[in-house]
């Protein structure tokens, strides 16, 4: 039967499945119906320049058949494929159904939401302008993210670790770290010389309460055993805290830190739309500005791209970081 | 022979020890934990520490390992008193504890790193990875071993600092029974191949019968050492010899009237 077909070792080279067939064909099917559909969208409405919009979807077909091609000659191409098709195939049929809903029934009203072949315009021209945004908020939230990890972290193991600085930090972080760290902005743009340099302390400050958080409590219910079978084979303080509280809380502290990460995101965003004058927050209120909806489109579409970009890097991290712990917890 | 100066440093003497803690349905009150312990552990003996749970053994083996400190009475390593834990008492619990971010190998090696000695003694970690033959183990996380190989594991993680006395919480408790009888060939393998002083804590009788050279029964509430039994039989021991059954059947009796009492 075709389910066991997976189960076969890639390395031999199985003969194609009706099953694999339909898979593999669907995305340059889909890409064909949206680019049929956008052809006869777009041939009542003239004066519209979508271009870009069909040679975008031309390649699609080409590559992936391309690649249907090559299958053969790579195990591993051909399980991505299996895997991510069916992904690639929903995503062309919802950009398909964009499209006939704004550009082709127009049930969506303009100018708030434009058609896809109208937003992968502004992306195509105003491509130098969202990278170079793209580049400020970067710079700004690993500035910003950093330096919210390392005080977040210090922190965190001093409350987790000493019971007076537990009893006296406590409170304060209690009472002040739920406090959303966007509520700073007025009293930080008084308070900071440049807008950049008081965003990025802003981040730092979202950052800061999760990891912190999360660090102590990690650092403070480490096992009480792996401290005792530690302190019998002769360790002293420091390695008690740097060889045994801290790996333990590893776990706990990867908790804050995506906690932390999704926390900076929204700080960016805000931060940049109201005080920085640059990065994609500032973009997108710009357009907006100017009515041009493509553009803020445009921009959030690159904003998706990147915050999850990084989301991902920080999990192939964790996967490096707690292999030991695969096959303990299943993630 | 061994040098008359370290067996004076091996050996442990207890003498009249109290320890009570908050009793946990009325924190006014304290609950006499162990009351007026005495006994003393020559260098490489083997002695067992029986009773029923609750009785206060491992309450005893945390006070001579320094993790705790009496209410009253002297725990003594030759001439000095135990104050705080030291690599020289080296303690393997129930749980083999190892540490799970770590390898093997480097959970081996933990304790030359915390007394800052790896870099002289590295040769040394091999050698006991071999002792307890888990050198194609090396590299693995401890998740993959199994609960003998985890023991085994955590007995060279105690034995590489050397101690003086190794102290056992029932280190054999959570292995089924064909594991638990190769463990204590293993264990007293390793006993005698380093004749390291030994405090077997568990509530096994054939297994503190098979393996010390004494065996001090508890008592609860409040904890007593009520009796101490030689075992004089000659190693290796039959498990199923008439004197081995004997001496079991003695300790179930005791051990049974004192229960009554």
């Amino acid at each position: 039967m075709e389910p066991q077909e997976d189960l076969v070792p890639t390395a031999i080279v199985e003969p194609p499945s009706a099953l694999r067939w339909r898979t593999m064909l669907a995305v340059p099917f889909a890409a064909g119906i949206a680019l049929t559909a956008h052809t006869f969208i777009a041939n009542r409405e003239p004066p519209l320049e979508t271009h870009s919009y069909r040679l975008l979807f031309i390649e699609v077909i080409a590559v992936s058949i391309l690649l249907a091609l090559l299958r053969r000659f790579s195990p591993g191409l051909r399980r991505w494929m299996a895997n991510m098709w069916p992904i690639f195939t929903a995503a062309i049929v919802s950009v398909c159904v964009w499209d006939i809903v704004t550009l082709g029934l127009r049930m969506l009203p303009l100018p708030y939401f434009p058609g896809p072949s109208a937003v992968l315009r502004s992306l195509i021209n105003d491509r130098v302008l969202l990278l170079d945004s793209t580049w400020h908020s970067l710079v700004l939230l690993l500035s910003g993210y950093t330096l919210g990890v390392i005080g977040g972290l210090i922190s965190g193991i001093c409350i987790g670790w000493s019971s007076p600085i537990r009893y006296w930090g406590m409170p304060l972080l209690k009472v002040v770290g739920p406090i959303p760290a966007t509520a700073w902005i007025p009293l930080t743009m008084v308070l900071s010389p440049s807008a950049t340099v008081s965003s990025a302390a802003l981040i730092a400050l979202a950052v800061w309460f999760p990891v912190t958080m999360l660090t102590a409590s990690g650092i403070s219910n480490t096992r009480a055993s792996y401290l005792d079978v530690a302190r019998t084979l002769g360790a002293g303080r420091a390695y008690l805290i740097f060889h045994v509280a801290i790996p333990a809380a590893v776990p706990n502290i990867f908790i804050g830190l995506f906690m932390g990460l999704g926390a900076s995101f929204l700080t960016l965003v805000v931060a940049e739309s109201v005080g920085v004058k640059s990065g994609l927050g500032w973009y997108v209120s710009w357009a907006q500005g100017w009515a041009e909806y493509g553009k803020v489109f445009a921009a959030l579409i690159i904003m998706a791209a990147f915050f999850s970009t990084i989301m991902t890097v920080l999990f192939k991290v964790r996967d490096r970081v707690l292999v030991w712990q695969k096959g303990v917890i299943k993630w | 022979m061994v040098a008359p100066a370290e067996t004076e440093a091996s050996s442990l003497v207890v003498r009249e020890v109290r320890k009570s803690f908050p009793a946990p349905d009325n924190p006014l009150s304290r609950r006499q934990v162990l009351d007026g312990i005495s006994f003393s552990l020559g260098a490489g003996e083997l002695i067992s520490l029986i009773g029923p749970s609750g009785c206060g053994k491992s309450t005893l083996l945390r006070l001579v390992a320094g993790l705790d400190s009496a209410d009253s009475g002297d725990l003594l390593i030759g001439i000095e008193p135990i104050t705080a834990p030291n690599a020289e008492r080296g303690l393997v619990f129930q749980d083999p504890n190892l540490f799970p971010w770590l390898t093997v190998r480097r959970n081996i090696q933990a304790g030359l790193v915390a007394r800052g000695v790896l870099h002289e003694k590295k040769n040394e970690v091999d050698e006991f990875m071999r002792l307890v033959g888990l050198e194609i183990f090396a590299n693995v996380y401890p998740h993959h071993l199994s609960g003998g190989m985890a023991q085994r594991a955590a007995l060279a993680r105690a034995l590489i600092n050397h101690p003086k006395i190794l102290l056992l919480d029932e280190p054999l408790g959570a292995l089924d029974a064909f594991t638990r009888m190769r463990m204590q060939d293993e264990v007293l393998r390793l006993w005698q191949a380093r004749r390291t002083t030994m405090l077997l804590v568990t509530h096994d009788i054939d297994e503190a019968i098979y393996m010390s050279d004494r065996i001090m029964i508890m008592t609860p509430r409040p904890g007593r050492i009520e009796r101490t039994i030689p075992v004089e039989l000659a190693r290796p021991r039959q498990r199923d010899s008439g004197d081995f059954l004997r001496l079991r059947s003695d300790i179930l009796k005791f051990l049974h009237f004192a229960g009554k009492s």
